[in-house]
């Protein structure tokens, strides 16, 4: 019988917080700015120049770590990781080896099993590095450090995953609670949340772990997936050849789907980690944990049971709007405006969420206010707009954040209201389609839906398609 | 001396620290690294049992900056330590990982 092989995965999640400046300069973080025009001399790595601690990363650090069941560290420190390479000015990255500010932690994930326990070893504070361009024309690189010194958290997983279902589960907690913490928005697309995934393979049964790869440049919970389903692949043929796995860190094509080595970790890696002088240790008091626990957001869980007991929608809706903290700040202040959960969860859940597939947009990049959802599901409660117009409305609300009353108002797209007008349309429809009258009094009922049709259109959609369903029967 | 650098071990900081040594300039280093580690020993021989290593002389802690936006685009000064420039950026020789 064929060996039985188990995938062994362990994860290392970077996270970049949504500090509005670095972690250890007042440069700002903004994404996308003109090349090193955010940058100072503490984050180009000036000789001289002081790094200051940034308060708020070590409150997210925290956050985070307690919602992942972490122990706070609350005597820590930060230590200097040496290096050369030109992303990184200064030489050395400032990160935490010996202290770091969290650790033993763990998630919950669901499998098919059950509740699992993916335990966190710990999680660091650490600093970004700068953006490397190779220019093929010059045969040079070109360095941007608006990046350096951007902060980040990098959470380490115990080695406690077995698939690539239980690795993306467990990334999407992290995404979460770190989204619901305001600590980062979490796009793998983008770099604000990059998983390096740790794999090794041993036979079924066995309980020393083979030799593991390290693989990068993941950038979609699908690359993440597939990279695993290969990486199992190639270790588990190489046993079967008699080879041997190298311990090393292999980069993911995911355009090509396969993998090649970066570097071998066997000419080693030699960081000469030591304190780093220029920052005094981080001392968090009881009082300042406790005020920080007390701030903790409900997080998806308590807000899934919340809405069970609170609203009357469906389950699975339910699932959709708290999977994205945007959405579910959404929903909750267009309900605390309208008070209809059943209705302002059927436009997040439909036109809202075809609009967001349409235009390839994640729910975070969402624009338009509460107060707008509101306004316009008011507007077809009063009839005031029929559901093709509110649709429509809807989808321009959607991209540009009107005001739906507004707009109505301006494109005259209210409903006619007016019996006499609409009488006097459905008559004209009825004179001008003897056939499809002929047919309809024959018995083909169907036929009333083309006179509706018309109606609606001779009315510019302006009129509440179920009046004119009644007055069409009335008339016939 | 009771600590002995090896060749070895004086090429492999050299590499470490990127420094390309004389054989002269070698063997002066592994006499003083040597005497350093003979240092370290010797506090070696304290007994600190209970006392908590120190990372810092001064008994500060807790530096911290608010999060405010504080450095306006200062691009002009920051390039001209680059070795090179080009668009904005830092020219420096070709690197691959």
């Amino acid at each position: 019988m064929a060996k039985q092989y188990e995938t062994v995965i362990g994860l290392e999640v970077h996270v970049e917080l949504a500090t509005k400046t670095k972690i250890f300069c007042g440069c700002s973080t903004a994404f996308g700015g003109v090349p090193n025009t955010h940058t100072c001399p503490v984050c180009t790595g000036m000789p001289g120049s002081l790094p200051v601690l940034n308060k708020q990363v070590v409150e997210y650090a925290i956050g985070v770590g307690l919602a992942t069941n972490c122990k706070i560290t609350q005597y820590c420190k930060f230590d200097r990781k040496n290096y050369f390479y030109p992303d990184n000015p200064q030489n050395y990255q400032i990160s935490q080896l010996y202290l770091p500010i969290c650790r033993d932690g763990y998630v919950e994930i669901r499998t098919p099993e059950g509740d699992k326990k993916i335990g966190i070893h710990e999680i660091h504070m650490e600093e970004d590095a700068g953006k490397l361009i190779h220019d093929e024309w010059e045969d040079c690189s070109l360095v941007d450090y608006n990046r350096s010194g951007v902060p980040l958290i990098e959470i380490v997983s115990e080695p406690d995953m077995r698939s690539a279902d239980e690795v993306i589960a467990y990334l999407e907690k992290l995404r979460m609670f770190v989204q619901y913490l305001g600590a980062s928005d979490c796009k793998l697309q983008e770099g604000s949340m990059r998983a390096d995934v740790n794999l090794s393979v041993r036979e079924v049964g066995t309980t020393e772990f083979g030799t593991r790869t390290e693989m990068k440049n993941l950038n979609s919970f699908r690359a993440i997936a597939r990279a695993i389903e290969g990486e199992r692949t190639r270790q588990i043929d190489l046993l079967e050849s008699g080879e041997k796995v190298v311990q090393e860190t292999r980069r993911w094509d995911d355009s090509k789907e396969c993998s090649y080595p970066m570097r071998s970790k066997e000419d080693a890696q030699d960081y000469r980690y030591f304190p780093d002088p220029d920052l005094v240790p981080v001392h968090i008091s009881d009082e300042w944990l406790e005020s920080i626990r007390g701030k903790q957001p409900e997080f998806r869980e308590a807000k899934m049971e919340r809405y069970k007991r609170e609203y009357d929608i469906p389950e699975y809706d339910i699932e959709i709007i708290t999977g994205s903290k945007h959405l579910s700040d959404l929903f909750e202040a267009t309900v605390a405006i309208c008070s209809q959960p059943k209705k302002v969860s059927n436009w997040l859940m439909v036109e809202n969420l075809r609009l967001l597939k349409e235009r390839e947009m994640d729910p975070e990049d969402i624009r338009f206010s509460p107060e707008h959802l509101a306004a316009l599901i008011d507007l077809t409660e009063q009839k005031v707009i029929n559901s093709t117009v509110a649709k429509e409305v809807f989808e321009v609300m959607f991209d540009q954040d009107i005001d739906p009353v507004q707009y109505v108002e301006e494109k005259g797209l209210k409903t006619v209201n007016d019996e006499g007008a609409l009488r006097k349309t459905v008559e004209e429809v009825i004179a001008a389609n003897p056939q499809s009258v002929e047919d309809y009094r024959n018995g083909k009922e169907k036929a009333i839906g083309f006179l509706v049709g018309q109606t609606m259109k001779a009315m510019k959609g302006k009129a509440d398609p179920a009046s004119v369903n009644k007055l069409l029967k009335e008339l016939l | 001396m009771a600590n002995v650098i090896s060749d070895e071990t004086i090429e492999y900081v050299g590499i470490l620290a990127k420094l390309e040594l004389s054989d002269e300039e070698k063997e002066q280093a592994k006499k003083d690294m040597g005497s350093m580690l003979d240092y370290i020993d010797k506090l070696g021989e304290l007994d600190t049992t209970g006392i908590e290593p120190m990372s810092h002389v001064f008994s500060v802690q807790n530096v911290f900056r608010e999060d405010v936006v504080t450095n306006g685009d200062d691009s002009e000064n920051i390039l001209k330590n680059a070795p090179g420039e080009k668009d904005n950026m830092f020219m420096v020789p070709k690197t691959f990982e």
